[in-house]
């Protein structure tokens, strides 16, 4: 009998172009996703040696992060609009296929990917953007890379990589009601930190990961990168075969159930083994709350904000220190008596018709606090349509919250929408870095449904009992 | 890109841990479509403050650190987006080393691409710099072949690094060109997969 494997070993054997003694491997890739702010500089780097794009066939470009969400034909930033520029004259020249603002299938790169079809079990996907992750969700071995490595691949459609270390985590059990795929991830980083995952790939395996549908596995693997991890996966089972059926770039038909068979071969074998194992156990996760300046600063909605005394090493100290100053919060407050003037719902972590569905489960009928600025930003252009078509917008502006156009948008701030400085944010996107959603802004990520709980209350409040309190 | 094997230069500690790329290098940068001039907004926020002016108490503000080529830093340095804007601007601002105990995965990459050489050293070594560097003009020789830093006082360990990342930094080579003598394997990979 052969010797049991994990996916990771398997996508990984099946890539190997060329091995040597000495150096990493060289890698093939299957599909490279491009967008506007990573890509400029590697198409110069092609011109200016005079080379071409080895395979346009397997590139694929869209713009997402500088994309206007108010009117998006008017970009008021010139630099923003020379860059978006920038990128479509390289698609032309290069024959690469472009979604631009204009297109039907335009939106997040990690969004439409998916959408698309683009993504599929096996594949080895990259992008110069580190939440690549996400299409791991799919049993896809995805990471993030740098421009350098963009330029890499679109002369060479290969990567030498050094293979990763594997890393399972274990997920027993299932989550509890008003617990979500985003309340989880965050707990796991939270567990063990902001680089438990450095130098590995994880795969996700567990009770509360296969019963989970393809946009929550989606929001797990998209943060894998807060964990250190450049790829986070997740083997391919029923849920992935259906999801991707009847897609536009999948195979269709005959050729889509032998497509289906070799995907779910792919699945870690029983009894493979990994470097590492970590566990969690799903029914402990609560609705989580960064209170700090990095994913994993946070906390249970139920919790207080930590004390820095209760630390002994300076370093942590220090770093406590720092992130209540930057936040404007007291040791020990309760999270759930902290105010805010800002809702985001949207992000490639967040942005997809079910957080959308969800968000609008808790604010129907319902109206944001008046001292709360709201807004949904879909994750894509089908994501918006899908979404009108339920009437999900007029339950989001009849409660008072803004309907806008695709993008990345407040994720980062690139376009117009930032947050000012001193203000706070509930954000269902993934970053809470210092100046992320704008210079000062106070950023506190969260689920979509507690994104939504926070704007009616207009301060953090346990979604649990949120909801529970409108049963009643 | 430029060789890299003994470099000598002056040290300046950013005594932070978990230093992301979004403070590396904040966002409103990265809308330039030149690989050059970014070193001007290096740790933008942490160094100017509302109305564009220096923070006096930011190490690379401070005259002492004028010119320094080797920067000292927490554990985790580089996480976050995968931005190369990161490593562009702290070669473009003159750094050509960086210590650390330990950094992120796509940034580590990033350095190696750009001729960076980012040395991988224990906690206490990297306090025993931190303390140093705070407290004199101080220097270190970085020495890539023998893959040994030391300073002038006899203060000095040996680090690892892999050794394709290491050929490379030592030669400055185009990676892209080294992989185009592959051509071959490449187009075999693909016949055979379709
Ligand atoms: S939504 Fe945010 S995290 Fe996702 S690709 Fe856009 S900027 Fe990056």
């Amino acid at each position: 009998m052969q010797t049991p494997k994990n996916i990771i070993q398997k996508i990984w054997e099946q890539h190997v172009v060329h091995q040597e003694e000495g150096k990493p491997d060289l890698l093939y890739i299957d599909l490279h996703l491009v967008h506007e702010v990573t890509s400029p500089q590697a198409f110069e780097g092609l011109r200016m040696n005079g080379r071409q794009v080895r395979r346009p066939d397997l590139t694929y470009a869209t713009m997402d992060h500088n994309v206007p969400t108010r009117e998006r034909h008017i970009i008021n930033d010139p630099i923003s609009k020379k860059q978006m520029d920038t990128l479509k004259q390289n698609c032309q020249e290069f024959g690469v296929t472009l979604a631009d603002i204009n297109h039907p299938d335009n939106g997040i790169v990690h969004v439409i990917g998916p959408e698309l079809g683009l993504t599929q079990p096996g594949k080895t996907i990259v992008c110069g953007d580190s939440h690549t992750s996400t299409h791991g969700a799919f049993g896809a071995l995805a990471f993030g890379i740098g421009t350098s490595e963009v330029e890499h691949v679109l002369a060479t459609q290969t990567l030498w990589q050094a293979p990763p270390k594997t890393l399972n985590v274990k997920v027993n059990g299932r989550l509890g009601t008003g617990v979500t795929a985003k309340d989880l991830i965050l707990a796991i980083i939270g567990k063990f930190g902001v680089k438990f995952g450095t130098g590995y790939v994880i795969e996700y395996t567990g009770e509360a990961i296969r019963a989970m549908s393809m946009e929550e596995r989606m929001t797990v693997c998209n943060m894998s990168i807060e964990g250190g991890a450049r790829a986070g996966l997740i083997s391919p089972d029923e849920t992935t075969i259906e999801y991707l059926r009847g897609r536009k770039n999948v195979p269709q038909g005959q050729a889509f159930e032998e497509a289906a068979a070799r995907w779910k071969a792919l699945a870690t074998d029983e009894g493979a083994a990994y470097d590492t194992v970590v566990e969690i156990d799903a029914a402990e996760v609560e609705p989580q709350v960064t209170w700090g300046t990095n994913p994993g600063m946070c906390i249970p909605v139920t919790a207080n904000v930590p004390n820095p005394n209760d630390f002994e090493k300076p370093s942590e100290k220090d770093e406590i220190n720092r992130a209540l100053e930057y936040m404007g919060l007291e040791a020990g407050q309760p999270i759930s008596s902290v105010k805010i003037d800002h809702v985001f719902i949207g992000s490639c972590t967040n942005s997809r018709l079910s957080d959308l569905r969800k968000a609008a489960e808790v604010i129907r009928g319902k109206q944001v606090a008046p001292s709360v600025k709201a807004m949904v930003v879909p994750g894509s252009f089908s994501v918006k349509l899908a979404a009108e078509k339920e009437g999900l917008d007029q339950v989001f502006k009849a409660a008072g919250f803004e309907w806008r156009d695709a993008g990345c948008s407040m994720c980062l701030g690139m376009n117009d929408d930032i947050i000012p400085s001193g203000e706070r944010c509930a954000s269902t996107s993934n970053r809470n870095f210092e100046g992320r959603q704008g210079k000062g802004a106070r950023t506190h990520l969260v689920s979509p449904e507690m994104a939504a709980a926070a704007a009616i209350a207009g301060h953090f409040v346990d979604v649990r009992k949120f909801t529970a309190q409108e049963v009643m | 890109m430029e060789p890299l094997r003994i470099h000598q230069g002056l040290v300046c500690p950013i005594d932070r841990t978990n230093v992301d790329t979004d403070q590396i290098i904040p966002k409103q940068f990265l809308k330039r479509i030149e690989r050059s001039g970014f070193g001007q907004f290096l740790f933008y926020n942490w160094r100017f403050d509302d109305d564009g002016n220096p923070r006096p108490d930011f190490p690379l503000n401070a005259p002492e650190y004028k010119g320094a080529s080797i920067l000292v830093a927490g554990e985790n340095f580089g996480c976050g987006s995968s931005r190369e804007h990161a490593p562009w601007a702290i070669q473009d601002f003159g750094f050509k080393v960086l210590i650390a105990p330990s950094y992120a995965d796509i940034f580590k990459n990033n350095c190696v691409k750009n001729g960076i050489l980012a040395i991988q050293a224990s906690e206490e070594q990297v306090q025993t710099i931190m303390k140093k560097a705070k407290t004199e003009g101080y220097t270190l020789t970085v020495n890539l072949e023998d893959q040994i830093v030391s300073d002038n006082d006899g203060f000095t360990f040996h680090f690892d690094i892999a050794p394709y990342p290491k050929e490379m930094l030592l030669n400055g080579w185009d990676e892209i060109g080294v992989t185009l003598n592959y051509e071959d394997k490449i187009k075999q990979y693909e016949l055979a997969h379709g």
